[in-house]
């Protein structure tokens, strides 16, 4: 069970003239495994939630019909799981076991039955602790196998994953991937989202690539698809395996020292660290999953106080501030010298309109009007987003979040940028303008600090490395 | 929107337990910003009654956003339940006045049929759980005060308080987060331009 | 940080009675000692709420710490009635024009003070020893409490946490861009209001997230709902509530004997 029929679907998200999906006839029979792609905004995540029977009719307009063995998806629900991107808002219960059973519990499973299931599904994705650990006490990627966990229970005959790796370091990913693999029954369908198509190869036997203005670009198994459409496809921003992207290693030496760490650490968050950051240089942090890379970033960009040691800015970053360190500077001043962009797009949304979202930081610190205005237009076209203008920012896709975001904080010039995780969830291309974007940036003189899982991303842009490791008792 | 079911969707009774419990952290983060005239409150009691609305919003703001029978009774219940599982300060005894309360403002929508969510209705909602806490107040924890010097004036201060900060400020409050987009899905938020 | 975890002994004979057993002791419990204005009535139950502390598990300086914000009250109680006592008979002690402390004020106050702790800790006790899933599971199953708004409140209050470190991050992502409030009392109170309707946004996206993935788990489908974790409303738990009316009637009864009991209405 879970065959999936879409014939000249199309959804309009309620507020916006463009359709975020259109024209897709689609036919996915049981048992196959889908890779689904596209640009970011391609509508990907919405065509998802419309297989779950998650667009609610008063929410935006529909177009054809979408059919999940023969049935209208907001009556099949029993028969689809989804696993959204983003974990932390799916889990419902404080205890991980009650959070596997509660939807066992709404289906009506028999008491007696519900916990072999949900013990069944917790080995399945490998989660590795007992059914009453606390949700709130579990890291990103632990997050993300329980909520697999959660949608396996209910074994269903399709099985829907919005890029189910996004923001895990590199052996979680691998870890939720083969939970995946591991835990599909022979019959079990399954449609996944995910940008970084090497990695999700393993899992699927047929890839469905949707044309951003409408309809479906291509479809068929996977190396037929590459070999006939691969440069194309590449070339719209899907991650074509074999088709490298450009590196950026730095052109001149690195400049004068920008901010300096000494034992800096918040326990129990983070461990004593020491770094370096100059101008015109890239430091890519990484490490693993809870080691307290965030809580770095947030540390050196000067919005949280240190538990221990101290970060000293240059004369240069400091200005008039050079006696104090830079989280006891006025926040005008602090955006102007050091810019943040967190590891949640949505964190850094403080206004009402992509548009005022840019211009707030310029504004801040005291640019002209005129000049603002030219800022933000230059920064709406870089990074596409100039269509988006007069949206909500809460309203984006994925992608488009984490581009707003990175936007905010170069629109301040500041000397030095502290990104966390800025690649995540992006398209082939805007991931190559993000690499450019920082390159240049670096190679006029600026720092770049990226914490990030991405490996490619460190390949291409990064001049030094720095790897934190998680503190022995995991923090807790 | 489907405002012609009294039957309450999913997204009405956990946007309506979240309204309560983001109040609840609010009250929280006001003590932990601003410990200090917590203090001096204990010494100068009215400014406390002037308070008073604040407390009392999210009956009105349940009411005004779910607009179906009840929400204004158990937004308050709720906020008042998670006040005493946080551990304020009259711990259980906040369940009852909370209850209390929140029937204040139900009775106010029902007055309107469940029909009416504008400024007078919220004024009226704001005006009616003042004086249902002022009547639990004044009967259970004032008696032992002076009658004309303290107790009526409590009383009508709560009243008022209820009236500009919960009905009035309720409404204002409700209008800004519909312009945020947040309530998209129910029935307040307005027309707004397509982008 | 915010917490709702519990904090007692999770074996302790009391702290395993029916959460609903619980909550319905300490409300009619409270309630009966509402009744009375004297300070003996309420010294009395102090005193037995004390001493049954241990079988719920709570040591003393939990309790102490959970119980401070009724201090402050205590103070405002005192203060509130200094200025505007009813009742000023007695012996003068002080008279400093619009306050007049007498005999008749001090023991109001010490009855008020009393009452107030004595109709309070009952609820702070078995809050501290109640997890809110096993409160919500018991409201549905004993009490016949409606169960989609008995899990969605539920759901909700596991963003508490959640949204304390929210919080957090909304005052570091203004600080970041720009935005704060310096010394100025003004323009902290505006950036108070404003990342309290930030927060009051973020919270209602969250909800309504929340609900779709409730959704996606069948929460809203229709079928009658089963229950993974039974709770049992026992014998044990029925004498509770029993025992907490006697007590508290006991209470009652000794200050009606010893001649101090003030009735609060009449
Ligand atoms: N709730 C919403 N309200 C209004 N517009 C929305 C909403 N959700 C998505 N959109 C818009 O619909 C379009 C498609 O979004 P969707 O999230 O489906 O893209 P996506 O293919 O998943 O992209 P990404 O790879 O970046 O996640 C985008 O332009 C987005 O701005
Ligand atoms: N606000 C907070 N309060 C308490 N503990 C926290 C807070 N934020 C994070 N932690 C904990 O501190 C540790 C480090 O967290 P941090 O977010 O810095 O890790 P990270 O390296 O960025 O991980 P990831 O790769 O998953 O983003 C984790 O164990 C986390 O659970
Ligand atoms: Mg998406
Ligand atoms: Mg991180």
């Amino acid at each position: 069970m879970g065959g999936v029929l879409l014939r000249g679907f199309g959804w309009r998200h309620a507020g916006r003239r463009a359709w975020a999906v259109r024209g897709v006839d689609l036919r996915v029979e049981d048992g196959e495994r889908v890779l689904l792609l596209g640009p970011s905004g391609a509508g990907k995540s919405t065509l998802l939630s419309a297989l779950a029977g998650l667009l609610p009719e008063d929410s935006g307009e529909q177009e054809g019909t979408v059919e999940i063995d023969g049935l209208d998806p907001r009556k099949g629900r029993e028969r689809v799981g989804i696993v959204f991107q983003d974990p932390e808002t799916q889990l419902v219960m404080a205890r991980s076991g009650d959070d596997v059973a509660f939807g066992l519990e709404n289906r009506g499973v028999p008491t007696d039955e519900i916990w072999p299931r949900v013990d069944e599904a917790l080995r399945r994705v490998g989660f590795p602790y007992s059914r009453d650990r606390d949700t709130a006490a579990l890291s990103g990627g632990e997050q993300q196998r329980l909520a697999l966990a959660g949608a396996l229970a209910l074994r269903p005959g399709l099985l829907l994953l919005d890029e189910p790796t996004a923001n895990l370091d590199p052996a979680g990913a691998t870890l939720v991937r083969q939970a995946v693999a591991g835990a599909l029954d022979a019959d079990t369908t399954l449609i996944l989202v995910e940008h970084r198509v090497a990695e999700a190869l393993p899992l699927v036997d047929r890839v469905v690539v949707l044309e951003p203005g409408g309809g479906v670009r291509a479809d068929g198994p996977p190396e037929a698809v590459f070999a006939a459409h691969g440069a194309t496809l590449a070339a719209e921003g899907v991650w074509v395996p074999g088709h490298p992207v450009t590196p950026r290693p730095a052109t001149a030496a690195a400049g004068d020292l920008l901010l300096a760490d000494d034992r800096l650490g918040l326990p129990p968050r983070l461990g004593p660290t020491d770094l370096a950051v100059r101008a015109g240089e890239a430091l890519a942090v990484r490490g693993p999953n809870g080691a307290g890379k965030s809580t770095l970033a947030l540390l050196l960009g000067g919005l949280l106080r240190p538990g221990t040691g101290r970060v000293t800015a240059s004369a240069e970053l400091a200005g008039s501030d050079h006696r104090a360190p830079p989280h006891r500077w006025r926040a005008p001043a602090l955006a102007g010298r050091i810019g943040s962009v967190f590891q949640d797009p949505e964190h850094q949304f403080v206004t009402g309109t992509v548009f005022d979202e840019l211009a707030l930081g310029p504004r801040r610190t005291g640019q002209p009007e005129a000049a603002v205005k030219d800022t933000v237009a230059g920064l709406l076209e870089r990074l596409r987003l100039t269509r988006l203008a007069a949206a909500n920012p809460y309203t984006l896709s994925g992608g488009e979040a984490r581009r707003l975001s990175v936007a905010t904080a170069l629109a301040t010039a500041p000397r030095l940028l502290i990104c966390d995780e800025p690649t995540f969830g992006q398209d082939r291309r805007t991931w190559q303008e993000l690499v450019d974007l920082f390159a240049d940036l670096r190679d006029a003189g600026h720092g770049v600090v990226a914490v990030t899982h991405d490996a490619d991303f460190v390949t291409a842009l990064a001049d030094r490395t720095v790897t934190l490791k998680r503190t022995p008792d995991g923090s807790r | 929107m489907d405002n012609t079911t009294n039957r309450w969707r999913t997204i009405d009774i956990v946007v309506a337990s979240v309204i309560a419990v983001a109040f609840g952290v609010i009250f929280w983060a006001w003590g932990l910003v601003w410990s200090a005239t917590e203090g001096a409150f204990a010494f100068f009691p009215p400014a406390q009654t002037l308070l008073y609305g604040v407390w009392l919003m999210p009956a009105v703001i349940g009411g005004l956003v779910i607009r179906k029978p009840g929400a204004a009774l158990y937004c308050e219940t709720v906020a008042a339940v998670l006040s005493a599982l946080l551990g304020s300060q009259w711990a259980g005894t906040v369940i009852p006045q909370g209850i209390v309360q929140g029937i204040g403002a139900e009775l106010a929508f029902a007055a309107f049929r469940y029909r009416s969510f504008r400024l007078p209705t919220a004024v009226l909602a704001g005006a009616l759980t003042g004086l249902s806490a002022a009547l639990f107040d004044f009967f259970v924890w004032n008696v032992d005060y002076a009658l004309g010097d303290y107790r009526i004036p409590y009383a009508l201060l709560t009243i008022v308080s209820a009236t500009v900060i919960a009905g009035a400020g309720g409404w204002l409050l409700t209008r800004a987060l519909a312009n945020t987009g947040a309530l998209d899905r129910f029935p307040v938020a307005q027309e707004r331009a397509l982008i | 940080m915010i917490s709702i975890e519990p904090v007692a002994a999770p074996g302790a004979p009391l702290a395993r009675r029916n959460p609903v057993a619980k909550v319905a002791a300490a409300l009619v419990f409270s309630f009966i000692l509402l009744a009375t204005l004297d300070p003996v009535a309420p010294a009395i139950a102090i005193a037995l709420e004390l001493a049954l502390l241990p079988l719920f598990g709570i040591r003393y300086r939990v309790l102490a710490r959970r119980a401070l914000p009724l201090l402050l009250s205590a103070a405002g109680i005192l203060v509130t009635l200094v200025l505007f006592a009813a009742d000023r008979s007695g012996r003068v002690l002080l008279d400093a024009g619009p306050v007049l402390v007498t005999t008749g004020v001090l023991l109001t106050a010490l009855g008020l003070v009393l009452r107030v702790f004595a109709v309070a800790l009952p609820g702070v006790i078995v809050f501290a020893t109640t997890d809110p899933t096993d409160l919500a599971d018991a409201l549905v199953q004993n009490a016949k409490a409606p169960a989609r708004f008995a899990i969605g409140a539920l759901a909700a209050f596991r963003l508490v946490p959640l949204l304390g470190q929210e919080w957090q991050m909304i005052s570091m992502a203004r600080r970041a861009r720009g935005v704060d409030a310096g010394r100025n009392p003004v323009a902290k109170l505006r950036l108070f209001t404003s990342t309290a309707f930030a927060l009051l946004v973020g919270a209602i996206r969250r909800g309504t997230r929340l609900a779709v993935a409730m959704d996606a788990r069948g929460f809203d489908a229709g079928t009658p709902r089963t229950v993974a974790r039974r709770q049992s409303f026992t014998r044990a738990d029925a004498l509770l509530i029993a025992g907490s009316i006697v007590l508290a009637g006991a209470a009652l009864t000794a200050s009606v004997l010893a001649g101090t009991f003030r009735p609060l209405i009449g």
